[in-house]
């Protein structure tokens, strides 16, 4: 097989590096006093958090919204990202007069523990070696990510908040909230996400994986300390994971079978189709952002995800008397969060007595629909937003 | 299965009305069929009930959020199966029966639901429909029915007399009905079934197990 095209000199690979270590936004630092007890047994011992926030707190500190960003996201939610120049993940939904209105609302934006954008992940310093984690670092789950933005939320002094809300791996992260911290959610809006991951899931991660342990560049995950870094395994894990976040005939309708700057097939091993093309591009400005082996953790956090377990294996429980109001959104084309997924969390609430909306939007653009233009979604959002539920008003 | 239109700022249909005096204060209530949120708005404002939405159409969906009401996305005659037995007080299907798969099934889901039920529904017993069919030979289109027979997702039409051997049919109690004339008028209650079947131009009925 013909390799991929070699990458340019990686311009953006120096920012990336060191974004984790000293991020370009806000940081919170906990000290050896303040440990974070991961859900493993094991414990960091100095914590950081890097983080953005948008708009202000009012006064009564009654109008934060936690925005919770999905597996390859990071804190820079409406913006631009240091390390690709581009604009906020969620620019279309965070921002004044926005959906999510940073007029009206205080949004607080964190990179997760695992990640590589400056909270503590395998790419940090581990202050006991002064070398990288690597894997080092105790892996990480769904709940550790919250237990974290919960001492964040702490320390910034808001006792609740007015949402939480963020799709994907994000959405597990709402879910997680709203069942561990019922009285410090007042509403949840978990978007294309479900309260496990599938069987079907966890075998797409786990390709990813392999691509990047099998990279010899990954070093037995030493890569950073020896030099190298395993940007193939890394680009290969994010072309089969980017196949998921799109649809069938989403990819049709952009791609088809047309063919990239030629008019009829080269009979070998280059990018031949659009669809090729398009994902080897994926795969590479990928690399030059993030850290191969925060992938394996944050991959393996939502892995593990399933809260039902963490609650006698009956999800209703993990609602029981909850106050909290829910809005769950998911995409009619989503194939890696499906429908099924949110309605099993709308039925768990139901049974829970939840105050619950639940809107399935119509489109073919799959699972990153909630990142992209979707009227019905910022419609949906702001509507629940903007409402306050049953005179618990405010803001 | 959206419930007949009426324009924001209107006054409440007199059938919204009706259901909203039968609807005890501060009680639970689930709205099958709630359309833009209108009834569950009224019952909310007026009552100060506990209002949750079931609602097939985005639109209307998106309308309820907007209105601030707990709506979920969905069908009546698959998704009642969700919610727990006694979850609700009442579980409202307000002109929304004839546009369901399998009435019986919906209306013992509600009544397992909820320890009453109410349901409205256009009479296709009245006098009017009657004439159309009858003399013109025609499938009736009035203020009240306003689809043509090929597009209407109106496909299990009953008359009020049906209705009471459905209640009959599957031991719900009737514990009070009303029928509206042409005009909303409430009529006479003491009018025997007939009379109501011939003139109602819809009924709304309170049920219990």
């Amino acid at each position: 097989m013909a390799t991929p095209r070699q990458p340019a000199p990686p311009s953006g690979a120096s920012q990336a590096r060191s974004e984790a270590d000293t991020p370009s936004s806000r940081i919170m630092r906990f000290g050896e006093a303040q440990p974070l007890i991961l859900e493993s047994g094991s414990r960091i011992e100095q914590l950081q958090i890097a983080y953005q926030t948008y708009g202000s707190l009012n006064a009564d500190r009654s109008n934060a919204i936690l925005v919770c960003h999905a597996l390859t996201g990071d804190q820079h939610v409406a913006s631009e990202n240091p390390v690709t120049g581009k604009p906020g993940w969620w620019e279309t939904m965070v921002g004044p007069g926005k959906p999510i209105d940073t007029d009206r609302f205080f949004v607080v934006c964190s990179n997760v523990v695992g990640g590589c954008m400056g909270t503590t992940g395998p790419a940090s310093t581990n202050p006991a070696t002064g070398q990288p984690y690597g894997l080092d670092l105790p892996l990480i789950t769904i709940p550790d990510m919250v237990r974290a933005q919960a001492m964040l939320i702490d320390a910034l002094g808001i006792e609740r908040l007015f949402c939480v809300a963020g799709g994907s791996m994000g959405g597990m992260q709402v879910l997680q909230w709203a069942a561990r911290y019922p009285d410090r959610v007042r509403n949840a809006l978990p978007i294309a996400a479900g309260p496990r991951h599938s069987s079907q899931n966890i075998a797409f991660h786990e390709v990813g994986r392999q691509a990047i342990m099998a990279d010899p560049d990954w070093r037995g995950g030493h890569y950073l300390a020896e030099e190298t870094s395993p940007r193939k395994g890394l680009a290969v894990a994010r072309m089969a994971a980017h196949i998921t976040y799109m649809s069938d005939e989403g990819l049709h309708r952009k791609f088809g079978r047309k063919l990239q700057d030629r008019d009829h097939i080269a009979f070998g091993f280059d990018a031949d189709f659009q669809i090729e093309s398009y994902l080897r591009h994926q795969g590479l400005s990928f690399v030059e952002r993030f850290d191969a082996n925060s992938y394996l953790y944050v991959t393996r956090a939502m892995d593990y995800f399933d809260l039902a377990a963490d609650y006698g294996g009956r999800l209703a429980n993990a609602f029981l008397g909850t106050k909290t109001r829910f809005c769950v959104v998911s995409f009619t084309s989503d194939w890696l969060f499906p429908t099924i997924e949110s309605k099993s969390v709308v039925r768990a609430l139901n049974a829970a007595g939840a105050e619950v909306s639940f809107v399935e939007i119509e489109t073919d653009r799959g699972h990153d629909a909630f990142l992209l233009d979707e009227p019905v979604l910022f419609a949906t959002v702001r509507g629940f937003l903007s409402t306050a539920a049953n005179g618990d008003g405010s803001p | 299965m959206t419930s007949g239109s009426n324009p924001r700022g209107h006054s409440p249909r007199v059938d919204l009305l009706v259901i909203a005096e039968l609807v005890e204060r501060g009680s639970r209530v689930l709205d099958v069929g709630c359309g833009d949120g209108e009834l569950l708005k009224l019952l909310i404002d007026t009552r100060g009930v506990h209002g949750r939405g079931i609602e097939i159409s985005q639109d209307g969906v998106n309308e309820s959020l907007a209105r601030g009401l707990s709506v979920i996305q969905g069908d009546a005659d698959t998704d009642l199966i969700d919610y727990p037995d006694d979850a609700f007080d009442y579980v409202v299907l307000s002109q929304t029966i004839q546009a369901t798969q399998n009435p019986r099934r919906v209306l013992g889901e509600m009544l397992r639901i909820g320890g009453k039920a109410i349901v409205s529904f256009p009479n296709f017993g009245h006098w009017s429909v009657r004439t159309s069919l009858g003399f013109k030979g025609r499938m009736p289109v009035t203020e009240n029915l306003p689809y043509s027979w090929y597009d209407t997702p109106n496909i299990h039409f009953c008359t009020i007399r049906d209705f009471v051997d459905l209640c009959r049919d599957i031991d719900a109690h009737i514990e009070k009905a009303v029928a509206l004339g042409a005009g909303g008028q409430r009529m006479t209650l003491n009018a025997p079934w007939w009379f109501w079947n011939l003139f109602g131009q819809q009924a709304v009925f309170l049920l219990s197990r």
